[in-house]
Parts: C-alpha cells; structure tokens; sequence
C-alpha cells in the first residue's frame, strides 16, 4: 500500500475510488465536449443520464429556479454513487466503492450542509423555529414534537442516508462473497454429489449479481431523491 | 471483502468509524466531480438546452417574420397588379379613342379624296361631253349637209340657209333633250 501509515493510505478500495473518478470525469468531459444541437448516440446517452437528475429530480422537487441551484450537488452526488456502486458488480474489481463508510458519510454531510444552508439562506432566523417548533402545533406538544424534529432531522437524516447506502453495498458485497465463496468450495473441495449444490449457489451468485445492478442503480437515485427532498422541505414556505 | 474481513477480525476495525485515508478519498473525489459538474459539464448542457430552445424560438420567430414579408410582397404584388391593370385599361381607352379619331379623320380624307375624284371626274366628263357635242355638231352639220348634197344632187355646202337650218335644228333637238331630262 502506498503512504501507508499517512491520512493518504492507498489501498484496493482507495486506487478503485480515483479510477472511478478519473473514468467519471472523462465520460462527462468527452460526453460534453462538443455539444450538437441535434445529439448523436453518446451525447445522446450522456444527455439523458443528466437529465434524469435535472427533470426528473431536481425540477420535480424543487422547481425550475432552486432546481438549478442545487443541480451541480444533486447531479454530482447521482453519479458519484452510480458509478462507485457499480464497480460491485464488474468481474475483477468486486466491489463498491460506497462499501466503505467514508464515501456514503462524506456525501450525507454534503447533503446536510446543502438543506441547512438553504433553509438558513432562504428564511433566517425562521428556519430554526420552524423546523424544531412548527409553527401550528398547540404549545404542550413541543414537548414532544420539538426533539423528535430535532432528532430526525438534525440527527437521523444523515445518519440513515450514510447507512441505507452502506449497508446496501454491504451486504450486496457479502452476498455475493457468500454465493460464488460456497460455488468454489462445492465444487473444488467437496466434489462429487455438492457439485450439484455447487451450480445451484453459482446460478444465485450471478442472479444476484443482477439484482445488484439494479440496487447500484436505485440507491444511487434513492440517495439522490432524498438529498432533493431534504432541500425541498427547508425551502418550503411552511414547515 | 474476504480480506477486509479478516483484516476487521485481527484489528477489530469497526466499519462504521471511517480511517482518515478513507475521508480523503471521499473528499477528493467528491470535490473533484462536483467541480467538473459544476463549472464545466451542466453549463455546456445549460448552453446547449438554452441554445436547442432559442433555436426552437427563433425558428417560429423567422417562421412568423418570413409569413409577414410574404404577406407584404403580396399585397406589393397584387398593388402592383391593380396599377398595371389600371395602366393597361387606361391605355386600351386612350387607344381606342385615338383609334377611333384616326379613323374618322381618314374617313372624312377618304370622303373627301372621293368627292375631290367624283367631281374631277364629273367635270371631265362634262368637258369631254361638251367637246364631243361641239364636235358631233360639227360633224352632224356637215354629214347631213352632204347627205342631203347627194339626195338634192349639188352641193349645200356653201350654202348659208342650209347651214343655218341645221343649226336651228340642232338648237332644236338640244332644248327638247333638255326640257326631257
């Protein structure tokens, strides 16, 4: 490993990491590049993986204007974690580069900070009270209701989106280890009759690997789609 | 992962307490495609939709601007038009009226070239009358002196009762002639 020992510690996930960065960075970069009018295939694809953030997230949730404010976080963090999670599932690298917590926690605090800075941007002074006392609620409930805002949204927001992505990559990881691990052992150890068994794991291993497709993708948008949201109740006008 | 695991199992990592090499390796990347995001790719796509929808725009804009010249060009045209009809029937007239006086004037040159050649003729004729009865006169006179010469057997010829007898009547027969016609 290089700089082992230093906060710059290279190791499988980490180089796996900057690679997906670096291959990121050129598909959107030679995908841009030179912008027709009418596009052609790649322009065509790159166009319409940009524009499901643009419409199908960000102006949904957050309208045209706010939109395109937070467009450049919310279409980072779409691609990031589509990317990263998708290394999980490409034979030879076998595994995410979300399953590891600094990339899922580094993104919620972006998240985080994003929806606190907006609401603060949008109403100050009013954010504050409206999120931890909403405003319509008869007083003796604030007793109740106040730390339960405060809980889930100052606390819980993060923690869960760092989590759900974690863990989703996780356990995809672990099941797959799990399916492909028990495939080698039936087969090359056991022999004979567990060669059976054998197949049966291997065909699940490589549904599975199906299926983690599938969860790259949804986790990504989740991850995504929760971000815009976030955004969308502290720019609101009622809380 | 297998590895990771053992590695977890010997220096009991928690998974959830992120190493430090790991948070730079999150900040970098995020940071990095966040700003090609951010400065570079959504802005080329940001031209690019503004210019795809000025480009739709400013094709209905042409489309409406060329319909108005076209209009215009045809009212042109049909002003145009009207004026050259109004040109060409205001010519036709003007025609027809010079036609028409072109033809009276040769008319009236025609009727009175005829009337010239009508009464020169008619003159002639009364000359070429008046010379044939002077002469038929004389002749008659003399004709009908030598016939009667020859009937009577000597000559009247110089015989000036005879010459004016046949003058009488011939006065005679040209005052009857007269009073005939």
């Amino acid at each position: 490993m290089l700089f082992e020992g230093t906060p710059f510690e290279l190791n499988r996930i980490m180089i796996l990491r900057l690679v997906v960065v670096a291959l990121l960075i050129l598909v959107f970069w030679l995908g841009t590049r030179k912008m027709q009018l009418v596009p052609g295939r790649f322009q065509g694809a790159v166009e319409m993986g940009l524009d499901l953030v643009r419409v199908n997230i960000a102006e949904d949730l957050l309208g045209k204007k706010d939109g395109r404010r937070f467009l450049p976080l919310l279409t980072t963090i779409f691609f990031l974690v589509l990317f990263m999670n998708l290394t999980g599932i490409i034979p030879g690298i076998n595994i995410a580069g979300t399953s590891v917590i600094g990339l899922p926690l580094v993104l919620a605090i972006a998240s985080y900070i994003a929806f606190i800075y907006a609401g603060l941007r949008k109403h100050p002074g009013a954010f504050l009270r409206n999120a931890l006392f909403p405003p319509g609620v008869p007083w003796p409930l604030y007793i109740i209701v106040t730390p339960i805002e405060f809980v889930s949204m100052f606390i819980l927001r993060p923690i869960t989106l760092t989590l759900r992505l974690l863990m989703n990559m996780v356990v995809g990881h672990l099941l797959l280890v799990l399916f492909f691990s028990a495939s080698a052992f039936f087969m090359t150890d056991l022999g004979g009759g567990w060669i059976l068994a054998g197949v049966g794991t291997q065909v699940f291993g490589i549904a599975f690997t199906f299926f983690e497709i599938l969860v790259a993708v949804l986790q990504a948008y989740v991850f995504t789609l929760l971000t815009a949201v976030y955004l969308q109740l502290a720019l609101a006008e009622e809380h | 992962m297998l590895d990771a695991l053992t590695i977890a199992a010997e220096e009991t990592v928690n998974p959830l307490l992120p190493a430090w090499y790991d948070i730079v390796y999150s900040i970098i990347p995020f940071l990095l495609v966040l700003l090609v995001f951010w400065k570079v790719v959504l802005p080329r796509m940001q031209k690019t939709l503004d210019e795809r929808s000025a480009k739709i725009e400013g094709g209905i804009k042409q489309a409406e601007t060329a319909q108005a010249e076209a209009k215009a060009a045809l009212e042109e045209y049909n002003k145009l038009l009207a004026e050259a009809r109004a040109e060409a029937s205001k010519i036709r007239e003007q025609a027809r009226v010079d036609g028409g006086a072109i033809l009276a004037e040769l008319k009236e040159q025609a009727n009175a070239e005829a009337a010239r050649i009508t009464a020169t003729a008619q003159q002639q004729i009364e000359a070429e009358r008046q010379a044939a009865l002077v002469s038929l006169r004389a002749e008659v006179g003399s004709l009908a002196l030598d016939l009667a010469s020859g009937v009577i057997g000597e000559s009247l010829a110089d015989d000036k009762r005879a010459t004016a007898m046949v003058d009488r009547f011939l006065a005679d027969l040209e005052s009857s002639e007269k009073a005939a016609k």
